[in-house]
């Protein structure tokens, strides 16, 4: 029975353990000795989490395969030390159906890379006038239990109350891209100075916070689980923080970039910083950074959103929205969080691992690193540092908007289910992982 | 300075110089041989994605006065509108020679971008991006106004002192924007006129004053009031109730006209919207400037040419 | 770099009254004069010959300036020049004889300029040309027709003229 040893990594409570896998699960922590014929991974100095879980990713196919692939896309999430992702709805044809989120969650089982568990749209055509059939994709081989509109947000309240009291029937979640749409027509970014100077449409606060306030009640009312997408200012962490309080059941995520960025980035009309919701003041960012680290945000997920170079080689308002984010988000979540001393590994392990998984109902990643869970995790080099650019991109897109800065840490290895899917930094050949991900070695 | 991409990043020292060169092309207006050879072998394209036959022609006829060869090129019915890239519209451009591009583009920071991004290598000239910025605008109402106010004196002067009051749709306007800028870095005091649903986010901290009444800021006694056209439709999406409540409350109109001391001079960018904005009696008396606006602004067009597309540093003369 | 004088204020006054007679000398009896001075110090120039002139045969001159920036030949090899004013002379130039005034005379590239801006404003009856310096090096074929001081000089020697006007100061130096 050969296997893999990763000899000497640092777990996240902070003990020194070897870790043997074996048929896809964990079957030694601690003190072990390589069986003959295990793959050997020298970890002295690495940290190992448990594989990471983007409860925000948009793999693009089917129809955006021009901008990523469900293989090109898992392969950026290995090697950013992904072994799962939840693929956003906003495909062409729209997830919509049981038929679609099947395809592409057997796609991602075909490929290995990572567990691609697709997200049902709420609506049909994420057109907001009539639910989609949410119960037939939830009873799917997909297991859907994560229904977004991203991209979109369900603006009408009858349709969201509606939404949010359908779902709790299957367990599932309704995750909802907060953006007022009347007040942000034609919106570019934060509507601020900034805004003002550069002759670019505002997209204020309010138009965020305006629809979480009004979510938040409606869960409370209807005794439903709400998630929120993406929260991008300090006054959305307020009114979250008060539903919490008052035991209203509402997750929220952070996007790596909303974590780092600020709306000055769009001085010079480079459009690679032109995202959805828009990128904040610095005061957002430090409040964002606080409710992480306090727990009034829950996860990190990436909104990794794949767009060709044509789409940002052009005038700001005439661009897509979006950036890539699987492969940095480990790294900027350490230089934002881990570096500043807010978020210790533990930490990191909870918001980009245990709660997205448990957020989405994924099974095999409530109890990490253990003996008899599912081999899923990542070993990173917290000391390394790369400066950014789009060389460390593995997806099909280039539209990063950390280049030229440097960040900490570095994903060495990424197991998958007991498949390795990165070594030695380097991601492991498709028909290595595939073939492997067959047998289910 | 190697392109004019906005006035606010212009230093006063830049911009005087500007108005300074326009004065002598201005002078060439009435000589015998009104061409002057200086760009002679220089191309400038026109790249207009926005109509604007206006702007669109005192550039080409500044470009032609000083004897560059111009090539308009119009986005409508071209490649353009079949979905070719501002990247790959500019690299064309420079392909066939050009030495400098004026774009007018309808997105806010395309030319910047242009400039910026690294696409290409050209002089670019911003004729006016979204609603960003226009500097030649600017450039020729403070041309306009240097020379109300100083006449044949006006040559490396600013405007110390002078009192600008700009009316209107200050949110969607590029004219606004650029003039607020360069009139405050030409040390003009600037007052701010328009209903809280058309000032931007931040005008509490742009060099001016702000007023939502138009009396309000005329009772200040200006030497200039520029009124800013307003788009009809603006009132669709509740900007203001209807344009007879505008025309009320920020119009220039006949009897506000004639309360403005003697000596105010009335300016607008054109094109006007008579009883709306401005009221026929302000437009057409001798006070306005209207006509004179359409004029500098050849001069000040062959001005920015001129100095950066004539010599081999970029206009640091 | 150490400058060696050539001519002081005494000096320049001398030449440009010579060069003030010999012009009405040579003018053809019922010419119009107009000096047009090449900005900077050509300008300088223009106006106290025209002065000079003045007190010899009142009346008969005008003076203003001509500049040939937009002219050069050499405007897209260097750094980019801001033009300076042109007065021409209510009277205009057609039909005078104008003097065009320069401080010193080279390559005669800016003579050659000047020439061409010249007739943007009309149709003098003669051109001719003064200068204070001639240091020789022509390029062109262009000579002056009034030269204060002929100046023997190496090309990689720079010849200052300085003018109370500009300067502060009247003098003409040379150094290598």
């Amino acid at each position: 029975m050969s296997g893999i040893l990763i000899r000497g990594a640092s777990l996240v409570g902070g003990d020194r353990a070897d870790i043997r896998i074996a048929d896809g699960s964990i079957v030694a922590v601690g003190s072990a000795s390589a069986e003959s014929g295990d793959h050997v991974i020298d970890a002295d100095g690495l940290v190992a989490l448990p594989g990471l879980v983007d409860l925000h990713t948009h793999l693009r196919e089917p129809g955006g395969e021009a901008s990523e692939t469900v293989l090109t896309g898992t392969r950026a999430a290995a090697a950013g030390g992904f072994t799962a992702v939840f693929a956003m709805a906003n495909t062409t044809p729209v997830a919509d159906t049981a038929g679609v989120v099947e395809q592409v969650e057997a796609l991602g089982r075909q490929h290995g890379y990572a567990t691609v568990r697709p997200i049902g749209a709420v609506t049909v055509g994420l057109a907001g006038q009539q639910l989609a059939e949410l119960g037939a994709m939830a009873s799917s081989r997909a297991q859907v239990r994560v229904f977004s509109d991203d991209g979109h947000c369900v603006a009408d309240p009858l349709m969201m109350r509606r939404a949010l009291e359908y779902v709790a029937a299957f367990d599932g979640v309704v995750a909802q891209h907060a953006q007022e749409p009347r007040l942000t027509e034609g919106a570019q970014m934060n509507e601020g100075p900034l805004s003002g100077e550069l002759g670019l449409t505002g997209w204020p606060a309010a138009a965020e916070e305006s629809i979480i306030a009004r979510d938040v009640l409606l869960a409370e009312h209807t005794h439903s689980r709400l998630h929120v997408c993406h929260v991008s200012t300090a006054g959305s962490v307020d009114v979250v923080r008060w539903a919490k309080a008052r035991g209203i059941q509402v997750t929220a995520e952070v996007t790596p970039h909303h974590l780092l960025l600020t709306d000055e980035t769009a001085r010079d009309y480079d459009a690679r910083f032109k995202v959805n919701p828009p990128l904040r003041r610095a005061e957002d960012v430090a409040a964002l950074r606080a409710a992480v680290a306090d727990g009034t945000i829950d996860i990190v997920a990436t909104d990794h959103a794949p767009h060709p170079d044509e789409s940002k080689e052009c005038a700001w308002s005439e661009a897509a929205f979006g950036m890539v984010g699987l492969e940095s988000a480990l790294s900027v979540v350490q230089h934002a969080l881990v570096d500043t001393g807010m978020l210790d590994w533990a930490s990191v392990a909870r918001v980009l691992s245990t709660t997205p998984a448990h957020i989405g109902r994924l099974a095999g990643y409530d109890r990490p690193l253990s003996v008899g869970a599912p081999a899923h995790l990542t070993l990173v080099d917290p000391a390394a540092s790369r400066t950014w650019s789009p060389g460390e991109l593995r997806g099909r897109s280039r539209n990063t908007p950390y280049t030229g800065l440097t960040l900490p840490g570095r994903v060495v290895a990424t197991v998958h289910g007991g498949v390795p899917t990165v070594l030695d930094g380097a991601l492991v050949d498709a028909e290595t992982v595939a073939a492997a991900a067959g047998t289910g070695r | 300075m190697r392109h004019l991409l906005s006035t606010k990043d212009l230093a006063r020292d830049d911009a005087v110089r500007i108005l300074d060169v326009a004065e002598e092309m201005a002078a060439t207006a009435d000589r015998e041989v009104k061409k002057l050879p200086a760009l002679r072998g220089k191309t400038i394209v026109n790249l207009f994605f926005e109509d604007s036959t206006r702007t669109r022609l005192s550039f080409e006829s500044a470009a032609k006065r000083l004897s560059a060869d111009v090539i308009t090129f119009s986005a409508k019915g071209s490649s353009v509108s079949k979905g070719e890239s501002l990247k790959d519209t500019a690299q064309t451009l420079v392909a066939m020679g050009a030495d400098a591009i004026v774009v007018r583009h309808h997105a806010s920071g395309a030319a910047h971008r242009l400039a910026h991004a690294g696409w290409i290598d050209a002089a670019i000239i911003n004729a006016g991006d979204g609603t960003h910025e226009h500097p030649t605008q600017a450039l020729l109402d403070a041309f306009t106004l240097r020379r109300r106010l100083h006449g044949e004196d006006a040559r490396g002067r600013a405007l110390d002192g002078a009192r600008v009051v700009i009316v209107g749709d200050i949110l969607h306007s590029r004219v606004a924007r650029s003039n607020v800028w360069l009139l405050a870095t030409l040390g003009a005091e600037v007052h701010l006129v328009a209903p809280r649903t058309l000032q931007p986010a931040g005008i509490e901290a742009w060099p001016a004053t702000v007023h939502e009444l138009l009396d309000d800021a005329l009772a200040t006694g200006p030497d200039a009031v520029m009124m800013l056209r307003i788009q009809r439709e603006r009132m669709h999406d509740a900007f203001f109730p209807t344009e007879r409540e505008y025309a009320r409350i920020w119009g220039l109109t006949a009897e506000r006209f004639a309360a403005l001391p003697a000596d105010t001079i009335v300016m607008h960018p054109g094109p006007m919207n008579r009883g709306l904005e401005i009221a026929s009696v302000a437009a057409d008396s001798t006070r306005s400037t209207v006509l004179d606006q359409v004029t500098n602004g050849v001069s000040i067009r062959m001005a920015v040419l001129y100095l950066l597309v004539s010599g081999t540093d970029g206009g640091r003369a | 770099m150490s400058a060696r004088p050539v001519l002081q204020t005494a000096d320049i006054g001398r030449a440009l009254r010579r060069i003030a007679h010999e012009i009405l000398e040579a003018r053809r009896g019922d010419g119009r004069l107009v000096f047009l001075g090449i900005p900077t110090r050509g300008a300088a120039l223009a106006k106290r010959l025209h002065s000079i002139v003045e007190q010899i045969e009142p009346g008969v001159a005008e003076a203003g300036t001509l500049d040939v920036t937009m002219h050069r030949d050499d405007l897209g090899r260097s750094a980019t020049r801001a033009p300076a004013p042109t007065r021409i002379p209510s009277g205009g130039i057609d039909d005078a004889v104008v003097v065009l005034v320069d401080d010193v005379l080279f390559s005669g590239r800016t003579v050659r300029a000047a020439l061409d801006a010249l007739a943007d404003h009309g149709r003098p009856r003669a051109v001719r040309l003064a200068v204070l310096v001639d240091r020789g090096h022509r390029e062109l074929p262009i000579r002056a027709d009034f030269v204060g001081k002929n100046l023997p000089s190496a090309t990689s020697e720079r010849v200052f003229v300085r003018l109370t006007e500009v300067d502060g100061v009247d003098e003409v130096a040379i150094s290598s």
